[in-house]
């Protein structure tokens, strides 16, 4: 938004005072909210991202199909599994491509140890927006063991680039099975912890009952999703509504609360984790035998044609519009992210809400700018 | 703000400590899924919509998947019948596409539904422009979750969408000063 614009907005100049917060802030990110404030009330808000788009959809023009999955989980390096994942079935559905049961169940596995990884950083950084800096001590302490448990499978510490179009990278040593589902067991107990320390304390509560309240209704039309649908009582799951891969095999649920309000975006969070582990467990106790991936080569041919395809990534539903004229090049393709889906709702939030409550509001969304700018 | 409704303040929800999950109508896919469905659900879709607007075209149809394109002239129509009549009530993603040798601009609202039983659909309605003059109505008063997805379309295809109430740069700097980069006559630099 120009100078221009902003000085335009001001009713009474003497009253109403414009902040910036952000790009530098340290708690906002890459990423500026423009407020404007009524004494200690937000009467109107503008979010301002862009600091860090790097043209993902652009780059992808001209790369191939396989040059392209190191740069496509970029923008969220938390979570980099989940964003590759509707890539690969997208090219997938276009290829024809079938992918051996062994490589759709570590495609899961490793897709929901990105949402843990994802989840606790998130619910790491809330609880320290509440005040709470146990929180994010131990959620820092305790993704650190699903990092090295994705190590263990992927071979690298976050950006895994470990879903790929016809399968995964490479196969799960023995042991990372037996690691895994003693990782699962320990953070069961953990999660009891964290119920009792976190989501019951009373400051905690204060800092987020009510605060940010988004009716069910609104986020139907403001098109939220993923945690932000499922603490305002939407049912939102694609792994559900749409069982993609071998999803149609775990048995989870999908957590939905109904208050909408900053406490259930962060309480839903912890919810999913709960199912995350029970599916890691099933999907390593049940892993099939045989290979993990398709011989693709180096350059697949990719037949012409459109795909839509879209998984449940923790922020919400990743979604990919792939475009193909059939060269080895995908003519269009767009990133549908969560994070950019549930920007829209902000503005909504923000509208009279005292400042202290921006921060707590804001990353309650689950909004991770890099992803939302691509 | 022509178009676009003012966000109502939302009276807050009775609070419920207890986590609930809504049964399900939807059953669990067969165990033996087909390969290659007959994509019914969409076929259904589409010839709803065409017996509505005739002069639609049918550009695929999958199993949790239809693309249907209009004209601009009845985009705005069709947005509210995709929504009130086949109940797809809220936007996933908005896509832009160049398709330079035919010189034209393709837009593609990618909806879906919180309805029970369609949620596992994506309604995909999509209108061609001309290059030399890329205009198409707004939708944000049909879905109010376009507002933004339309501004990031603007700046990065230079389509203007008539009737949006700020179509200022959402992702490019302020003082962006050459074509929209997402267009193909553009070439990044180094390129």
């Amino acid at each position: 938004m120009s100078m221009a614009q902003e000085s335009e907005y001001s009713p009474d100049s003497d009253r109403i005072m414009a902040v910036s917060l952000g790009p530098q802030h340290p708690g906002a990110g890459h990423f500026r909210i423009r407020l404007w404030l009524d004494g200690d009330y937000v009467v109107r808000s503008d979010p301002d991202p862009g600091y860090v788009h790097r043209g993902e959809e652009k780059m992808s023009e001209y790369r191939n199909y396989i040059q392209n999955v190191p740069h496509l989980e970029r923008p969220v390096i938390l979570d980099s599994s989940n964003i590759l994942f509707p890539y690969a079935l997208g090219v997938d559905e276009l290829m024809g491509s079938k992918i051996p049961p062994r490589g759709q169940y570590l495609r899961v596995i490793m897709s929901e140890i990105n949402r843990i990884i994802s989840h606790m950083y998130f619910l790491g950084i809330q609880g320290y927006f509440m005040g709470h800096t146990t929180m994010i001590t131990w959620c820092m302490g305790d993704r650190d063991f699903w990092i090295d448990l994705g190590e263990r499978i992927g071979g690298a510490r976050v950006t895994f680039a470990y879903v790929i179009p016809g399968g995964v990278r490479n196969d799960i040593p023995e042991y990372a099975i037996e690691k895994g589902l003693k990782t699962c067991d320990w953070f069961d107990k953990r999660m009891d912890e964290y119920e009792k320390i976190f989501f019951d304390n009373p400051m905690v509560r204060q800092r987020s009952d009510g605060v940010g309240v988004l009716s069910r209704e609104d986020a139907v039309a403001l098109g939220a999703t993923g945690t932000v649908a499922r603490a305002s009582g939407l049912t939102f799951d694609v792994r559900k509504d749409e069982p993609y891969s071998s999803y149609g095999d775990f048995e989870f649920k999908t957590p939905v609360l109904a208050q909408g309000d900053s406490w259930a975006r962060a309480y839903v969070a912890l919810l999913d984790m709960r199912e995350s582990v029970k599916i890691i467990r099933q999907a390593l106790k049940k892993l099939p035998q045989g290979p993990v991936r398709l011989k693709l080569g180096p350059q697949p041919r990719v037949p012409a044609g459109e795909v839509y395809s879209r998984t449940e990534g923790a922020r919400g539903e990743m979604s990919y519009y792939i475009v193909s004229d059939g060269s080895p090049r995908p003519y269009r393709l767009k990133i549908g992210v969560p994070s950019a889906k549930n920007l829209r709702i902000l503005p909504h939030l923000l509208k009279g809400v005292h400042v202290a409550d921006v921060p707590v509001i804001y990353w309650g969304l689950n909004y991770w700018p890099v992803e939302a700018d691509r | 703000m022509s178009k676009a409704q003012p966000p109502q303040p939302s009276p807050p929800q009775p609070l419920t400590a207890a986590p609930t999950t809504p049964p399900r109508a939807q059953a669990p896919p067969a165990a033996p899924a087909p390969t290659n469905p007959e994509p019914v659900r969409a076929k259904e879709f589409a010839a709803k919509f065409t017996a509505k607007f005739p002069s639609a075209k049918v550009d695929w149809t999958k199993e949790h998947r239809v693309k249907l394109t209009v004209t601009p002239q009845e985009v705005g129509e069709a947005a509210l019948f995709v929504r009130d009549s086949l109940k797809f009530d809220h936007i996933s993603t908005v896509s832009g596409v160049d398709w330079i040798a035919r010189n034209e601009l393709e837009v593609v609202y990618f909806v879906g539904s919180s309805v029970t039983g369609l949620e596992d659909f994506v309604f995909a309605l999509a209108e061609r422009v001309p290059r030399d003059d890329p205009v198409v109505p707004t939708l944000i008063a049909v879905w109010r979750g376009a507002e933004y997805p339309e501004r990031e379309t603007h700046e990065m295809f230079g389509i203007n969408f008539k009737g949006h109430p700020s179509q200022a740069h959402l992702f490019l700097p302020e003082d962006w000063n050459d074509l929209p980069p997402l267009r193909k006559d553009y070439v990044s630099p180094g390129r």
